[in-house]
């Protein structure tokens, strides 16, 4: 794992490259964390799998309501040789939630930017297929997001429908 | 497929009732049919396919030419279940995702949880965890091992791996008193201790179990219709599976040993001595005897483990977050109060964002949690393995029989409720 000097020496070694990539760091429960600018996500990972982060084993947003900017994507790195994971996290407001997507350097992102597009409603610019993964096809709203009700999905069945009546209400 | 939103169920009846029976016109067919591509539909109701997976197969004859994975049958809403719920009550839900796993979706989700918290294991407590997941393995991989035969056509080996399958259950009832989703993991430990005689039982267990896979070996490594349908077929390189983000027995299938017991130990695995199979070609032969081969492995970490299972407590004594012991309640107010606030609020968790990965019998199963300081959690994920193996079925089968479609799926091993969860 990188210690937190560590974390501090990769943050400027970036920052150097370009100096509006990294917004900050944070140092949590022995784990290393950037906050990166999403504009040039994909610039900053390609820099960080040089430095040997060649394995991204997890993408998945996150809903900070009441927060704003409201939606984060993470990105789990992970470098095989010297044992170390690094979390990239950026975070985009809920009226322009675009993303750069990174499948075309890291397939492995392409279902999980699907999800995240479906559960959040963030969109992955550049996405080869970007559509609705585990959610139906025709469903309105993102259910993940924390502001969205739990529970009260409507059954359709025919006879409530002929009749005019809902299921929930 | 395309179903506009103003569509309701009436005007459906409506559709449905005006499809007309007569018999269709006959159209020729085309001068040259060599070159024609025919899409298939497969499943979600299909016996071959593990589960509720659809998958739409672009085929030129009997050869895969293209193929989109279509999921989301069985998506049930777990992580947004989870968030309203505080993180003792998370347990059962979580450990209904991979139904196949139900130990190893607890130990993620408690290990995230405890990192958080930065509460200890104790170690009677890692060591009972480290047991039953080892256990769960070879289950898991039995399951695999009896299904992925009768795709392929061995039927009696599903009944075979059935039987052993039983025992293990019958341990996992011994200990928890459920077959599955056992709720046994608990934040800061395990609920309770292993009952007097579970030991010798599990001891049994190990006794037999190798010499029942040398058994299945026997009967299916050098049979030649299994060589045949599993040796070079459907292969697919190491930088391209790490490029997938394929983890587990498929990436060890293709040379490179990365697991996570190994490599960044957790519930002290690095207490045990085993070997990691790895593979050479990638192909489905690999991937099948990586699997059997990990099956002696678990045999000898769970009987070190028994051999070292250290005595003491097998929960925290952190009163904050583990139910006081029942004894204690008649005679302890404290203990009542500590009681009550677990039963109705649940424990708090101070603010943070943990990802916890560990090695889940088809690769890195990770839980992220975020916890907002409250008592139930603002947003909980599951990286799960199948959902983002199930991305290499495309590059595996492009060029290949439909027939080894079926047999790279097998090989390939998704659990649908861990891919919609």
């Amino acid at each position: 794992m990188p210690d937190a000097t560590g974390l501090e020496l990769l943050a400027q070694e970036l920052t150097e490259s370009d100096a509006a990539s990294v917004l900050g760091t944070l140092y949590f429960r022995d784990k290393g964390t950037l906050l990166v600018n999403p504009a040039t996500i994909r610039e900053t990972l390609q820099l960080l799998r040089a430095k040997g982060y060649e394995a991204m084993m997890s993408v998945h947003g996150v809903d900070y309501y009441p927060e704003e900017p409201r939606l984060g994507v993470h990105y789990e790195l992970l470098d095989m040789n010297a044992l170390d994971r690094l979390t990239v996290k950026l975070r985009v407001p809920l009226d322009d939630p675009t993303v750069p997507s990174v499948t075309p350097d890291w397939p492995t992102a392409n279902h999980q930017e699907r999800e995240i597009y479906d559960m959040f409603g963030v969109i992955f610019a550049g996405h080869p297929d970007l559509r609705r993964i585990l959610m139906p096809e025709d469903y309105e709203g993102h259910p993940q997001r924390r502001d969205f009700p739990i529970g009260g999905e409507p059954v359709q069945f025919t006879i409530d429908e002929a009749e005019g009546r809902s299921y929930t209400r | 497929m395309s179903v506009t939103p103003a569509t309701t169920a009436s005007d459906y009846r409506k559709l449905e009732e005006s499809i007309t029976m007569a018999p269709l016109e006959r159209v020729e067919a085309p001068e040259d049919t060599s070159q024609e591509l025919l899409t298939l539909n497969m499943g979600p109701h299909h016996p071959a396919t593990h589960g509720v997976l659809r998958l739409l197969i672009t085929l030129d004859g009997e050869i895969v030419r293209d193929l989109k994975p279509i999921i989301g049958y069985v998506h049930t809403g777990i992580e947004k279940t989870a968030e309203d719920k505080s993180y003792w009550k998370v347990i059962p839900v979580i450990e209904r995702m991979d139904y196949l796993a139900y130990y190893f979706n607890a130990m993620a989700f408690c290990g995230a949880t405890e990192t958080l918290l930065e509460v200890q294991v104790p170690p009677r407590a890692q060591y009972l965890r480290v047991i039953h997941m080892e256990l769960n393995r070879i289950m898991s991989h039995l399951v695999w091992l009896g299904t992925s035969a009768l795709d392929i056509g061995a039927m009696s080996m599903f009944w075979y791996c059935f039987r052993d399958r039983e025992l293990i259950l019958d341990l996992f009832e011994q200990s928890s008193g459920q077959r599955m989703h056992t709720r046994y993991f608990q934040v800061g430990g395990v609920i309770e201790d292993v009952p007097r005689g579970w030991a010798e039982k599990v001891r049994e267990f190990t006794r037999q179990m190798p010499s029942r896979v040398d058994q299945y070996k026997d009967l299916l490594a050098n049979n030649e219709i299994v060589l045949q349908r599993l040796r070079g077929v459907c292969p697919l390189g190491e930088p391209e599976l790490l490029a997938l983000g394929v983890t587990g027995p498929l990436l060890r299938a293709a040379g490179n040993p990365w697991d996570m017991r190994k490599a960044m130990p957790y519930s002290s695995y690095e207490d045990f001595d085993f070997k990691i199979p790895v593979g050479v070609d990638g192909d489905n032969w690999d991937r099948f005897a990586v699997r059997v081969a990990e099956i002696y492995e678990s045999v000898k970490i769970i009987d070190q483990a028994l051999d070292g299972l250290p005595e003491g407590p097998w929960i925290t004594d952190d009163r904050k977050v583990a139910l006081p012991p029942r004894h204690e309640l008649a005679t302890s107010m404290e203990a009542l109060i500590h009681h009550f606030k677990l039963v109705t609020e649940g424990f708090r968790v101070p603010p943070g964002e943990v990802y916890y990965p560990i090695e889940s019998p088809r690769g890195e199963l990770g839980c992220f949690v975020r916890s907002d300081g409250s008592s139930k959690p603002a947003r909980v994920h599951m990286r799960d393995p199948s959902f983002v193996n199930l991305q290499a079925t495309a590059p595996m089968t492009e060029g290949s029989y439909i027939a080894d479609l079926i047999a790279t799926l097998a090989m390939l091993d998704p659990v649908l409720g861990g891919i919609d969860r």
